[in-house]
């Protein structure tokens, strides 16, 4: 703006103002050049390719051939496996997801009260979390070993007799959610720190206004919290369809070899079948189609979910 | 406040309640801890056990004696030191990938007007919604025809291209900082290159180290990547090699306790070192998100 009646008068000045823009929206490329090629070739081409093969016999050996919808048909006529990965992952997310949401906002609210020695306390129970990878899983088939691990040891000394986990094909899937719940802390300490922006004034005001704890807790707290509760939601279920490691690892359990969903398919979650079709069948346009089917399906229930939470997520700004 | 006017007896009475209702959530808490390090200690308290003392029935928290040998043992039954070294190569270099160009391209996005600039970034936004299945297949097609399966190329390269998450962290870290600063060093003849690693960088330092210790994490405990792209045993990363000596030595628990202990060390004493990166960072990211 001060600029302005410099460069009215003086030709050069708007000259070289003008090479300097272009000079700033070069740079402005260059510095984002990493990501666009990143996108185009780790994102844009496959995704089209992918979309492609899904429609095609493809086997990254022999020929493609372009076989319509075939892929797709087999998957909802003739594939058993599909629909029992398919069934096991609905389960692992109908279950996990509100379990999580629970565990993780119970734990929240109990570290955001008043107590001493509460650094210590976040910090213990956000260490599960970091810890990830194939020697938690370990752990837990020895947590979960029916005869000698630590819960079914535990609930003996109440008298009851634990259930044979892995070894049981209704109870591995349980086991996988019980698994997945001891990492609870990194959604805790993303409610805790939402908990933390709750204004003290609204509490104030409730409190002179008679309210008690638990009605602060429905009135004020829960709907202030919903924008998290609502993303973590979002964020559980996309996960959730994804679930795949925890698949792959504890198929072996049972003695069962890795990513064959042991015992009797009852881990076989549907990426653990795409990968199997994929890389163990090579029959990579079936996966791609698997693939995109998930995508689909995945992108109706964020839609759905973005739908119903008009109906329950309260935004402090109003609508977003 | 109202609760002055009220009589004394009142007074202490509730105070006295609130110190009640303190300790309940003490004792809670407690509980709960024991619970959630349970399995942590019975991991560790496993390591020590001989093969006979895990097979009896009356499991105990505290080894009866402390075979230290275990763990010279499990390292020896697989090439472990290999297995460390590799995983700490490809780390290192995700590490350094991911911070570089995530924080370059996210200057990019927060300090630079071009066109297209919003309209890219909400591309950038969007790619965080797909699912990683719909895309590893046909990136494992590419990479096999540029000949990289069997290197360390597919885990590493990909992460010098930078990501939706942290470059959209980073560029809400680099919109606080403001733009006087920048103007300021243009004037003196700065260019865009110079303002980002000698100006910007060091002032996103905080945000910086949060990038760098969630992506080692990953890195260190990647498990999908090396199972897709490594077929050579002399390369196999820690979480590869884990998988494949527990099929060696499927009842050998305390073996696969140790190196599983092993394994996790590093991420468990990064954990307590930047302990307040790890508890600022999730919440950082929950600002964000939220």
């Amino acid at each position: 703006m001060q600029l302005q009646p410099k460069a009215t008068t003086n030709a050069p000045t708007k000259n070289r103002s003008l090479s300097l823009r272009t000079r700033e929206k070069i740079a402005g490329y260059i510095f984002i050049s990493p990501w666009l090629i990143g996108f185009l070739f780790l994102t844009f081409i496959p995704l089209i390719f992918s979309l492609y093969t899904s429609f095609t016999n493809y086997d990254i050996t022999s020929e493609m051939n372009w076989v319509g919808f075939k892929n797709y048909i087999t998957m909802f006529t003739i594939d058993p496996l599909f629909w029992k990965a398919l069934y096991n992952t609905t389960f692992f997310v109908v279950l996990s997801v509100p379990l999580n949401t629970i565990g993780a906002l119970s734990l929240a609210v109990l570290l955001n009260q008043k107590v001493t020695g509460m650094r210590i306390f976040r910090t213990v129970f956000y260490l599960p979390h970091v810890l990830s990878g194939v020697a938690v899983y370990l752990l837990w088939m020895e947590i979960l070993n029916p005869q000698t691990g630590l819960v079914n040891v535990a609930l003996s000394w109440f008298g009851i007799h634990g259930p044979a986990w892995f070894f049981d094909p209704h109870w591995a899937k349980p086991g996988v959610i019980l698994m997945q719940l001891w990492g609870v802390g990194g959604g805790m300490l993303l409610y805790l720190g939402s908990l933390q922006s709750v204004p003290e004034s609204l509490y104030e005001a409730a409190e002179l206004d008679g309210a008690g704890p638990w009605q602060r807790f429905w009135n004020i707290t829960l709907p202030m919290i919903t924008p998290i509760m609502f993303f973590e939601i979002v964020t559980g279920i996309i996960g959730g369809f994804q679930v795949f490691q925890q698949g792959y690892v504890m198929s072996t359990a049972s003695g069962g070899s890795p990513g064959s969903g042991s015992p009797v398919n009852s881990l076989l979650f549907y990426n653990l079948e795409m990968w199997n079709q994929a890389f163990v069948n090579f029959k990579v346009g079936y996966a791609n189609a698997m693939a995109w089917l998930l995508f689909a399906i995945v992108m109706v229930l964020t839609w759905l979910n973005f739908k119903l939470s008009k109906r329950w997520v309260h935004y402090e700004g109003g609508d977003q | 406040m109202a609760v002055n006017k009220v009589p004394g007896r009142y007074y202490v009475g509730r105070k006295m309640r609130s110190r009640i209702y303190k300790t309940i959530i003490f004792v809670v808490l407690i509980v709960l801890s024991v619970t959630i390090l349970a399995p942590a200690w019975w991991m560790v308290a496993t390591s020590f056990k001989s093969m006979k003392e895990i097979m009896t029935t009356s499991n105990t928290f505290w080894p009866k004696h402390f075979h230290w040998h275990n763990y010279v043992a499990a390292w020896e039954a697989a090439p472990f030191t290999r297995y460390t070294l590799n995983t700490a190569f490809i780390t290192l270099f995700v590490v350094l990938g991911t911070v570089i160009s995530n924080s370059f391209v996210a200057y990019g996005f927060a300090k630079i007007k071009f066109p297209g600039r919003d309209w890219l970034f909400s591309i950038l936004l969007g790619t965080m919604m797909i699912p990683g299945f719909v895309t590893m297949i046909p990136t494992y097609v590419i990479f096999t025809k540029i000949h990289w399966v069997g290197t360390y190329l597919p885990l590493i390269v990909p992460s010098f291209f930078s990501g939706a998450f942290f470059t959209f962290m980073l560029r809400q870290f680099y919109r606080q900082i403001p733009n006087e600063l920048l103007e300021a060093a243009k004037i003196d003849g700065a260019g865009h290159l110079y303002i980002w690693w000698k100006i910007m960088l060091p002032l996103v330092r905080p945000a910086l180290a949060t990038v760098a210790i969630f992506t080692f994490n990953g890195a260190w405990n990647d498990f999908l990547g090396p199972l897709l792209y490594v077929s050579n045993e002399s390369q196999y990363t820690l979480q590869i090699g884990l998988t494949t000596f527990q099929g060696q030595v499927a009842t050998q628990w305390n073996y696969l306790m140790a190196a599983s202990v092993v394994a996790l060390l590093p991420v468990v004493l990064l954990f307590f070192l930047f302990q307040r990166y790890f508890i600022e960072g999730s919440n950082i990211m929950g600002g964000i998100k939220g």
